[in-house]
């Protein structure tokens, strides 16, 4: 189980990658120029986080600066350490659902000062990688079409953000273990 | 709310730095998370640009589309009362592929697009429709297949493996998704078995009165007739 489990992380992306262009290929579309022209939106996109970044990264930056984060997660601190689990990592989870530069920058800050290969820093990427901005898709999504009453769409989105937080927890612990 | 959770950081931080007597390093800090957030973004690149490229080619070559004809049975299951060969449905099919190769940009509007028709369905344009909740539910805990940013940001930071994420990333997003829809289900039936909606389905018209009349019920389901009968 586990050996499959690293076995498929280090298999998936190879054989995607190599999949799309072969097949392209026998459809007869023009691989290279197709992967250069679709590769230009890449560094837009990637361009245009910045200002988001920035301005997330400096107020967590400050956050943990201060004291406060520290002063924050003290207060958790039994709780999490009698499951076993980083007490750094719940800040992630709550703002996961609320913000996704901030999660992201939160994640980032955690890779910086754990390491990308620490407990914290596996749990963190999974935790951004696993799920969506509840609040951003909910707003983007139903604000396009006018609607304003969104019903349960919210608790059915933040129950889900929580179970994949646990859960992502729960399958670092035991893979990376 | 992402400006109060900002403002929040930033001036708890200023209080609790002047409490610890950290103010320089409060200074030096927000220096160095503005470096970091420009050098996370510049790290972005190389992945984002790459993934895009082959993201066109899997598109060109027909890859997402072949994809959405597989997801059809699921979609078709989750969307019940969507009618059959509804424009809504391929709509919602290139959403999901679009998610499931992590492509945010193509996703939203095809999510978009799914919703205007899911809303052309809508007899209350101002509440939500069950399909509508069941769309956005599969979006907020999106399956990810790669999760191209994760994997950018830990080789940025030297990771010995950067895609050992990959297999626990997409673990968890299945059972977040598993775990919207079984809630969105249960949500669902619930606010069918609930009186006034089920009725109102058909009868909308002669059952205003009957609506009303039940304020005791879930004031979720029951804010679907109250908002219909106004508008």
């Amino acid at each position: 189980m586990l050996e499959l489990f690293t076995r498929a992380s280090s298999w998936l992306i190879p054989a995607i990658i190599v999949f799309i262009p072969l097949y392209a290929a026998f459809r007869k579309v023009p691989v290279y120029e197709t992967f250069v022209e679709g590769a230009k939106d890449g560094f837009g996109t990637a361009i245009n986080i910045i200002p988001h970044l920035v301005g997330m990264m400096v107020a967590i930056s400050m956050f943990r600066a201060s004291g406060a984060m520290d002063m924050m997660l003290g207060a958790v601190q039994p709780l999490f350490d009698w499951l076993h689990v980083p007490s750094e990592i719940l800040p992630l989870g709550i703002l996961r659902p609320l913000t996704g530069a901030g999660s992201l920058a939160f994640t980032a800050d955690l890779i910086q000062t754990h390491g990308p290969d620490s407990m914290i820093g596996r749990i963190a990427s999974t935790i951004q990688g696993s799920t969506d901005t509840t609040l951003y898709v909910l707003t983007v999504y139903f604000g396009a079409i006018g609607i304003r009453k969104s019903r349960y769409a919210l608790k059915v989105g933040l129950f889900s953000d929580l179970v994949g937080f646990i859960a992502a927890i729960m399958i670092c612990l035991y893979i990376f273990g | 709310m992402v400006n109060w959770i900002w403002l929040f950081f930033i001036v708890v931080s200023v209080i609790a730095a002047a409490a610890n007597g950290q103010i320089d390093a409060v200074t030096q800090a927000a220096f160095d998370g503005a470096k970091s957030g420009v050098t996370v973004s510049f790290g972005l690149i190389s992945i984002m640009v790459f993934w895009l490229g082959m993201m066109r080619i899997a598109d060109d070559a027909g890859l997402l589309k072949k994809l959405a004809r597989l997801l059809s049975p699921v979609v078709r299951l989750l969307f019940p009362d969507v009618p059959k060969n509804h424009p809504a449905l391929g709509y919602i099919m290139s959403n999901l592929s679009a998610n499931l190769f992590g492509l945010g940009n193509a996703a939203t509007p095809m999510g978009i697009k799914a919703m205007q028709e899911l809303q052309k369905l809508n007899p209350d344009p101002q509440t939500a429709t069950p399909a509508m909740c069941t769309l956005l539910a599969l979006n907020t805990s999106s399956i990810t297949l790669i999760p191209t940013t994760l994997i950018a940001i830990r080789m940025n930071y030297g990771s010995a493996n950067p895609t050992e994420i990959v297999g626990t990333t997409l673990a968890a997003t299945i059972i977040a998704t598993g775990a919207a829809i079984a809630a969105d289900r249960w949500y669902r039936r619930r606010s069918k078995s609930a009186p006034p909606p089920s009725i109102n389905k058909r009868k909308r018209k002669i059952d205003k009165t009957h609506a009303v009349q039940h304020p005791a019920a879930d004031s979720l389901s029951a804010a679907s007739p109250g908002g219909g009968t106004i508008a």
